[in-house]
């Protein structure tokens, strides 16, 4: 029988939402690694049992978690469970080890980036803030890191190497910190084109490759951003989140700090459709699993007031690709509810019905079961979401 | 035989209860536990020391005999009661965040 587990990264451990395909009744397990935030988990879409899990803490730096039991039991790559020395005695523990490439082989100087105040800052490792398993193989993992680099792994997460050639573009200088920090939180993987990888930056914008991460060009055209001296730069925009849907990869969405857009051309353009939200300030988009052009956007008040309009929790729904919004409130709280919703923080599974999850900075996690006519509560007092992933299981 | 007791988190990533002991050869000192600590637990590298830079975490403090030896030179001889284990070398995570 079909099932869903989904996935909870928070402010304060991980936990795993399990239930069957009528997604009524829920099994919570958690908190996993409690006390830690959990920027991120997800998991490999050919081994549904391998899921990766971004651990990270202010006062221990980076740590890289790995479950080969669909979350049941975890470790750090390369140091195996109950093992703490090689037989050879040589260090194993590189499972957190994110260091840019600077070499002159492959890699790109360590420049600087724009600090909040203006003036140049050097590029400085602090987290892993996404992870996204190979469409093909479960021991490739790309990690989008702040500050902003791609990093892949290819054995399971034991060890890591940068894409310098995106940290090296060239635009670097120009790029700068949203409130977040200077965080690469998008990794798009393309289903058809193999070599082809999107990713967004805050504040840098979107970038592609097409020779599977060598080499990265902004795609940027037809965003508008005020907050920049030149509001149509090649760079700087603060892309919150892009969206693919999947069946058309060249069908792109984003929800950028204000704005959300479409491109029909794998990002080399976009339009803002916008249309008829009632603010398109926002965080999280997603696409519906079967249909391309239905997508999702949960709208916030402002970029100073981080929570939905007069206290209303609403989903808006497109089943055009945008411009043509209806609001979905069926099962949210529509007084004094005063929370946010990552950037991260929304998924879809791929049952049919489709289903959607959000989870929210007051530790809600929802679900609708039927592409958003209604929704409800799946838990509703974890400590602040960061991350919703969700694996259909069959 | 040196003696060190990690703050609850890092003893949950090196799956240890209580303290830990370490072996060093030669003088022991911060610098030298570390190394040792880090080869015994692996999974605690990058946890105390940045794998780039190898400097001490900044919210990390190392205390030994009542005293704070964070700002020491790594290399310093950590205090005779340390080395004869009379006593442990704490790692602390700094009050930091309310």
């Amino acid at each position: 029988m079909s099932g869903v587990r989904v996935l909870v990264g928070t402010k304060k451990g991980a936990f795993i939402l399990a239930s069957d395909g009528k997604r009524e009744k829920w099994e919570v397990s958690g908190p996993h690694f409690a006390g830690w935030e959990m920027y991120h988990l997800k998991g490999s879409p050919v081994d549904a049992n391998r899921i990766y899990a971004s651990q990270t803490s202010g006062w221990f730096g980076q740590v890289i978690q790995r479950s080969d039991d669909g979350g049941k039991t975890w470790f750090q790559p390369g140091t195996p469970p109950g093992e703490t020395k090689a037989p050879d005695g040589t260090p194993k523990g590189e499972s957190n080890k994110f260091v840019y490439d600077t070499s002159q082989e492959t890699g790109a100087p360590l420049t600087t980036h724009q600090w909040y105040d203006g003036t140049q800052h050097p590029w400085e490792f602090k987290r892993v803030w996404h992870l996204e398993p190979s469409l093909d193989d479960p021991d490739t993992v790309y990690a989008g890191v702040e500050d902003a680099a791609l990093f892949r792994s290819t054995n399971g997460g034991k060890t890591w190497e940068e894409f310098s050639g995106l940290r090296g573009h060239g635009t670097g200088p120009q790029w700068q910190p949203g409130a977040g920090g200077m965080c690469l939180h998008t990794v798009v993987l393309d289903p058809v084109n193999k070599n082809r990888i999107f990713v967004a930056i805050s504040a840098a914008g979107a970038f592609r490759s097409d020779d599977a991460g060598k080499t990265w060009k902004p795609i940027n055209k037809g965003l508008k951003s005020q907050y920049i001296p030149n509001p149509e730069a090649e760079v700087g925009h603060c892309v919150h989140r892009i969206a693919q849907a999947s069946s058309r990869p060249q069908l792109l969405y984003m929800q950028k700090h204000w704005d959300v857009l479409r491109s029909f051309d794998a990002g080399d353009s976009w339009t803002e459709v916008s249309g008829n939200l009632p603010t398109d300030f926002g965080f999280v988009i997603d696409v519906h699993a079967h249909e391309p052009e239905t997508i999702y956007v949960v709208p916030i008040k402002s970029d100073g007031e981080h929570y939905p309009l007069d206290g209303k929790l609403r989903v808006y729904r497109s089943k055009s690709g945008g411009n043509e919004w209806q609001e979905l409130t069926k099962g949210l709280p529509q007084s004094n509810c005063f929370v946010n919703v990552l950037r991260d923080a929304m998924a879809v599974d791929s049952l049919d019905k489709c289903g959607v999850y959000f989870g929210t900075t007051g530790g809600q996690v929802y679900c609708s079961p039927d592409a958003g006519d209604t929704w409800a509560p799946i838990v509703r007092d974890l400590p602040a979401v960061y991350s919703v992933e969700v694996q259909t299981l069959v | 035989m040196i003696r060190v007791l990690l703050p609850p988190h890092l003893r949950a990533l090196a799956r240890v209860k209580g303290e830990v002991t370490v072996e060093v050869t030669g003088t022991p000192s911060v610098l030298s536990v570390l190394d040792a600590l880090e080869a015994q637990y692996p999974m605690l590298e990058g946890t105390i020391r940045d794998h780039a830079t190898r400097q001490r975490r900044p919210f990390l403090r190392f205390f030994a005999c009542a005293e704070d030896l964070s700002h020491d030179p790594p290399e310093t001889p950590l205090p005779e009661e340390v080395v004869n284990g009379k006593e442990p070398l704490l790692v602390v995570g700094a009050i930091a965040g309310g």
